[in-house]
C-alpha cells in the first residue's frame, strides 16, 4: 500500500531526493511485511517490542517525552523512520484522541511492521505502566510518601528536560537549515501560541495545516510547473 | 450492566474524548470515575494523579489500571485499559493508513511540511514546562533566588552536555540524573 501511495505522489510532483529515499524505505518495509513469518520479521517485531517496552518504562512526564525518546531510538539509532516522517507522526499522534504515547506507538508500529507491528508496539507501551500501577495501587501510600523515590524522580525530571532540549536542538537546527522564512515564522508563532497564549495544541495544528494548504495551493503552483 | 461492561464503556469514552493527551484527560477521568460511577473518592483521585505523575506511562492508562485493579482486580485493569486504548487503535491506525497512502500528494506534503516546525515548537514548549518545574517547582518562574534549584540546573546542564557531546543513551542519562540528585541531596543534609 505504501509503494502505491508513493508512486501516485511522485507522478503528481517533482520527485525530490527525500521522496526517493522515502519510497525506497517504504518498499523495503513492504517487502518485509509481505514475508511475515520469517526470522527477519520475527526479530524486527522482537526489537520493536523490547524498544517500546524499554522506552515506556522510563517515560515520565507526558507524551512529548516518549516522542523524543522514540525519535532517538527509531530515527537516530535503528534508522527505521525518517526524521521528517517522525514529525508527521507526532502531529498525527498529538491531534488524535487518546494518550499520545499510545498513539505514537500505534503509528511507529504500523510504519515498521504493519498490523502485527502496531499490536506489538501498543502492548510494549502499555505493559510497563500496567504492571507498575497494579503493584503500586496495592500499597500506594507508602510509595507516595517515600523521600528517596521523590528525590530520584526530581532528578530524573532534570534529565528529561535535557533529553527534550537535545532533540529540540537537532530538530530546530534542521528547520533553520531549510532557509524558509515561513517555516521559521511558523515555529516561532506556534511556540508563542502554545507557550504564552495558552492556545490548545489541536487548534494550532489545524491553523498551521490550513496555512500549509493555502501556501501549497496558491503559491507553490508556479514553481512546480517550471 | 456488569461491572466489567461499565468499566469498559467508561474508559472507551475517556480514550475517545481526551484529545491532546496527559492533562487533557484528567477532568474527563474525574467526571467518569469520581462523579458518575463513584469508583474513587476525591482523595483517592488526587492520589491517583500524584502516582500517575511519578510513574511512567500515560495518565489514562495509569488511571485505567488503578481504577480497574481497585474495583475488579487484574481482569478489571485489563478490561479498563483495553477500553481506553481501543478508540486510539481504530482512529490512529486509520490515519496511519491514510497518511502512508496519500503523503506523496502535493497538498498533503504542503500541510505536513508546514506542520513540522509547529511540532518542533510544541516539543520545545513541553520541554520548557518541565525545565521550569525543575528550576522553580510548582509555582513556575519568579525572581526569588532563594527558591532557585541550582542543583537541578547543574544536573540539567550536565545531562544536556552528555547527550550532545557524547550522544549517550537518553534513558541512561535520565537514570543518572535521578541517581545524582538523590546522592547530592542526601549528602547536603
Amino acid at each position: 500500500m505504501d509503494t502505491k501511495g508513493d508512486k501516485k505522489g511522485s507522478k503528481k510532483e517533482g520527485n525530490s531526493e527525500r521522496d526517493k529515499m522515502g519510497s525506497k524505505i517504504d518498499s523495503q518495509a513492504d517487502s518485509q511485511v509481505g514475508t511475515a513469518g520469517n526470522d527477519k520479521m520475527g526479530s524486527k517485531l522482537l526489537t520493536l517490542f523490547l524498544s517500546t517496552l524499554y522506552i515506556s518504562a522510563f517515560t515520565f512526564g507526558g507524551g512529548f517525552v516518549i516522542i523524543t525518546l522514540m525519535k532517538k531510538k527509531f530515527v537516530d539509532e535503528l534508522h527505521w523512520i525518517e526524521e521528517d516522517e517522525m514529525l508527521d507522526l507526532t502531529a498525527i499522534a498529538q491531534s488524535s484522541p487518546g494518550a499520545i504515547a499510545v498513539n505514537a506507538a500505534i503509528l511507529v508500529g504500523y510504519r515498521v511492521a504493519g498490523a502485527p507491528g502496531m499490536l506489538t508496539a501498543v502492548i510494549g507501551t502499555i505493559l510497563p505502566p500496567m504492571v507498575i500501577l497494579s503493584v503500586i495501587s496495592v500499597f500506594y501510600a507508602a510509595f507516595r510518601d517515600n523521600r528517596i523515590v521523590a528525590l530520584v524522580m526530581a532528578g530524573m525530571q532534570a534529565g528529561v528536560a535535557a533529553v527534550i532540549f537535545d532533540v529540540v536542538y537537532t530538530l530546530g537546527k534542521n528547520v533553520l537549515k531549510e532557509k524558509s522564512m515561513l517555516a521559521v515564522l511558523i515555529m516561532l508563532g506556534s511556540f508563542v501560541a502554545v507557550r504564552f497564549l495558552g492556545i490548545n495544541i489541536v487548534f494550532v495544528i489545524l491553523i498551521v495545516g490550513v496555512i500549509g494548504a493555502v501556501k501549497t495551493l496558491f503559491f507553490d503552483r508556479k514553481g512546480e510547473k517550471a | 450492566m456488569s461491572l466489567y461492561a461499565q468499566l469498559f464503556l467508561s474508559f472507551v469514552q475517556i480514550g475517545l474524548f481526551s484529545i491532546g493527551g496527559g492533562y487533557a484527560a484528567m477532568p474527563l477521568i474525574q467526571s467518569q470515575v469520581v462523579e458518575l460511577h463513584h469508583w474513587l473518592d476525591v482523595g483517592e483521585f488526587t492520589d491517583l494523579i500524584t502516582i500517575a505523575e511519578m510513574t511512567p506511562g500515560p495518565i489514562a492508562v495509569n488511571a485505567a489500571t488503578f481504577v480497574g485493579t481497585r474495583i475488579a482486580g487484574t481482569p478489571g485493569a485489563i478490561v479498563a485499559t483495553f477500553g481506553c486504548i481501543l478508540p486510539s487503535c481504530i482512529i490512529v491506525s486509520t490515519l496511519a493508513y491514510l497518511y502512508y497512502k496519500y503523503k506523496g500528494l502535493t497538498i498533503i506534503q504542503g500541510i505536513l511540511g508546514s506542520l513540522r516546525p509547529a511540532v518542533v515548537a510544541m516539543i520545545a514548549s513541553a520541554g520548557l514546562t518541565i525545565l521550569l518545574l525543575v528550576l522553580w517547582g510548582e509555582e513556575g518562574f519568579h525572581t526569588n533566588l532563594a527558591d532557585f534549584n541550582v542543583i537541578g540546573l547543574c544536573i540539567f546542564a550536565a545531562a544536556f552536555f552528555l547527550l550532545r557531546k557524547w550522544k549517550l543513551n537518553p534513558i541512561l542519562v535520565m537514570v543518572l540524573a535521578g541517581a545524582v540528585n538523590l546522592a547530592v541531596r542526601m549528602f547536603v543534609q
